[in-house]
């Protein structure tokens, strides 16, 4: 195929990705080098209220921003620098912080906060996602032909949803006396109020993900399970080996790569977690970094949106998208080589 | 020799069913239960007693309710809807559609049945049943509470029905456009086998793992401002891009499409190249071959693809609610900001209603596309 016949093909597909990713990556990226603000001047303004044989007057200075001739607020974009990313990293308040040994100190910062639950989140459910996800397929691969199909239609189930509405489901079961909640309370013997502090709420975000992507993990899982040799298998049993053996050494070795696949994914999309906070509505408690750049982008009660604010947490959210690239493109590149 | 070998012993075997029952359980109870109490009055819904949820007593109260007669005769509806499209329709599409437009034969027969189904569900059997009930003494009287109340003021007082409108221009949108920029750019990936391809599939994953409110920052002052960079080009009437689904629908074709071309390409490596090599020989230009060699099989991949930038559209959240006008949303936004600003439980139900219907229309694409989904979902990591 000739590079005319190829940019044909791919010319389309090329332009749509240049002009939506690359485009507003750029943009964001000078845009949080600017500020754009309303012009505001000072005006003295007298204020007189009638009074007895005099009028009482007061004067005070008021700071209102100015007025085009169209009648538009004239605003004015300037050059910060990394003013921007200060006041997202807030990195003065931080070190006082940790100078004063003050977690509590360093979680009422809302960039810190959301590191925190955004890595934490991360890094809990991706060994659970995996584990149960495996044993999901093991299970699934166990059980008679006839019941696959229908518990397969099950699983996908969670996957599939609207991860919002998910998240809402989840929600119902628990909030005020949900159905769970009381079970618990009648189980505990003790009265729980689950959204009443952080730690809770992420609990049962944790278990919203992992019910979300399990399926995703086991369905791969569970089609990995069927090119297992089964001759290495056989002489495995000949040699007389227990079950929990031939799983360690002959099934997960061979599902490995497929692992890897499922732990790359979780990773990326897991860093993204954006939905749980909505679903929840927890940002009262806990936020994540992709929340705290669409809360800069929702319009205040003024109607402003501070954009520069929400390009440099943007920017800041890449580094660490970043870091969790690399050594997947360091595989795909050896897989390139390789082939 | 394996048989007697490979035989678990009855203890492992009840464990690991056990573990499987409990699994199906888990995926399916929270979907399962929120369907059950989008049909009771709030006081049931919120009941601590799962037994009232179920049976809802207060709903019961209220005079609604499903009888017994009611129940069979709902479930033998459904019963012979599904078992009457699984059996004629496929031939009833395949005899009437012209050749080349089979997908637009399924998709006439699909929206038909579904409206006839709800026809006949919603309009013809509550008349029926009002007019027996009452003839059959204990067997026609109300024993599960039940009502559709909610369901009515989600779709008319609330007006979803416009939600659900943007929901329907903005997937289909999605679907169309992303399937036919991505099938060209795929196939085009999947023959060359330059450096260049290779480096464009990177990007394209570098792209894929980019958060979506980094995309979103950087259109909105653009969007926002567009009436303004646009007028020189379009004069008196250039449109703000905020707020229009057809921006919408760009933005989320682009943001899908890194993932449509990584699936797209490795579907059509698995068509054998001699096929459209001997189109070639025999004197076809690359498109034509395309057209009239690789079209008639591609169609497994992309409507596996299809699927999944279905279900991207469907599930947006961050995208439509940043660039959509707060008063014309599709479906997903507007019930978070149903949630978020109701307060009573009556609202809450009626926010969990809204809930329900969304999910419907995914609960019969798995039942429809299942093999699909699990063959795309597998596609690309057991292949690399």
């Amino acid at each position: 195929m000739n590079f005319k016949t190829f940019a044909v093909f791919v010319g389309p597909s090329i332009f749509l990705m240049l002009l939506f990713i690359a485009f507003p990556l750029f943009t964001v990226f000078s845009q949080s080098f600017y500020v754009t603000q309303p012009i505001y001047e000072q005006v003295e303004v007298e204020n007189c209220t009638p009074g007895f044989l005099t009028q009482t007057c007061t004067t005070e200075i008021q700071t209102i921003p100015l007025i085009g001739d169209d009648g538009d607020i004239i605003t004015q974009t300037e050059f910060v620098g990394l003013q921007s990313y200060r006041n997202v990293l807030e990195m003065e308040r931080f070190w006082a912080a940790i100078e004063d040994w003050s977690w509590a100190g360093i979680q009422s910062i809302d960039f810190w906060k959301a590191l925190r639950f955004t890595l934490m989140f991360t890094l809990v459910t991706l060994p659970l996602v995996v584990g149960v996800g495996l044993a999901i397929a093991l299970v699934i691969n166990n059980a008679t032909k006839a019941i696959r199909g229908p518990v397969i239609f099950l699983s996908l189930l969670p996957f599939i949803i609207t991860p919002v509405i998910g998240a809402l489901s989840i929600n119902w079961l628990f909030r005020g006396d949900g159905i769970l909640t009381a079970g618990l309370e009648w189980w505990l013997e003790r009265d729980l109020a689950l959204f009443a502090q952080a730690w809770t709420i992420e609990l049962m975000m944790m278990f919203y993900r992992v019910w979300h992507v399990a399926p995703f993990a086991a369905i791969i899982f569970y089609a990995g399970l069927q090119t297992v040799n089964q001759d290495s298998l056989e002489s495995a049993v000949i040699d007389g080996a227990s079950r929990w053996q031939r799983l360690r050494l002959i099934i997960i070795p061979h599902l490995m790569p497929l692992i890897v696949f499922v732990a790359m994914i979780h990773l990326m999309d897991t860093y993204r977690t954006f939905e749980e906070i909505v679903g929840f509505r927890s940002q009262g408690y806990v936020i994540s970094l992709q929340w705290l750049t669409y809360d800069f982008l929702q319009p205040d009660e003024a109607g402003n949106r501070s954009i520069s604010r929400a390009s440099a947490s943007a920017m800041l959210t890449m580094i660490g998208i970043a870091v969790l690239l690399v050594p997947l493109l360091r595989r795909t590149w050896r897989d390139h080589k390789g082939a | 020799m394996t048989s007697r070998a490979m035989r678990q012993p009855v203890s492992l075997r009840l464990a690991s069913n056990a573990f499987l029952a409990f699994w199906c359980l888990i995926a399916a109870f929270p979907i399962a239960w929120i369907t059950v109490m989008s049909f009771k009055s709030p006081v049931d819904a919120f009941d601590s007693n799962p037994l009232n949820v179920i049976f809802g007593p207060a709903t019961r109260n209220d005079g609604t309710g499903w009888s017994i007669l009611d129940i069979v005769l709902g479930l033998a509806v459904i019963f012979f809807a599904i078992r009457l499209s699984a059996r004629h329709v496929p031939a009833l599409v395949e005899s009437y559609s012209p050749r080349g437009w089979t997908v637009l034969g399924w998709i006439i027969a699909g929206l038909s049945v579904g409206l006839s189904f709800l026809v006949v569900f919603f309009g013809i059997l509550p008349v029926v049943t009002d007019v027996i009930n009452p003839l059959l003494g204990p067997l026609g009287r109300d024993v599960i509470g039940a009502t559709t109340e909610h369901y009515r003021t989600v779709w008319i007082d609330r007006g979803f029905t416009q939600n659900f409108q943007n929901s329907l221009i903005v997937t289909a949108g999605v679907v169309t456009i992303s399937l036919t920029v991505g099938t060209l750019a795929g196939y085009g990936l999947a023959r060359s086998g330059s450096t260049l391809a290779f480096w464009i599939l990177i990007v394209a994953l570098i792209f894929r793992a980019l958060p979506h409110s980094v995309l979103v920052a950087g259109y909105l002052p653009v969007f926002i401002n567009s009436a303004e960079w646009l007028s020189p080009i379009l004069g008196e009437n250039a449109p703000t891009l905020y707020g229009k689904p057809a921006a919408v629908i760009a933005v989320l074709v682009a943001i899908n499409q890194p993932f449509t071309i990584w699936m797209l390409r490795s579907f059509f490596a698995n068509i054998p190249a001699d096929l459209d090599e001997a189109a070639r020989v025999d004197g076809c230009s690359h498109f034509k071959a395309f057209r009239l060699v690789i079209m008639p099989v591609m169609w497994p991949g992309v409507i596996t693809t299809g699927l999944f930038s279905f279900l991207l559209a469907y599930n947006d959240f961050l995208v439509t609610s940043l660039l959509l006008d707060a008063s014309n949303q599709t479906m997903v936004p507007a019930i978070a900001g149903m949630f978020n600003r109701e307060t009573t439980t009556t609202d809450q139900v009626v926010a969990v209603a809204a809930a329900v219907s969304i999910t419907a229309p995914l609960l019969l694409l798995v039942m429809v596309f299942q093999r699909q989904i699990v063959s795309g979902l597998t596609a690309g990591a057991v292949k690399g």
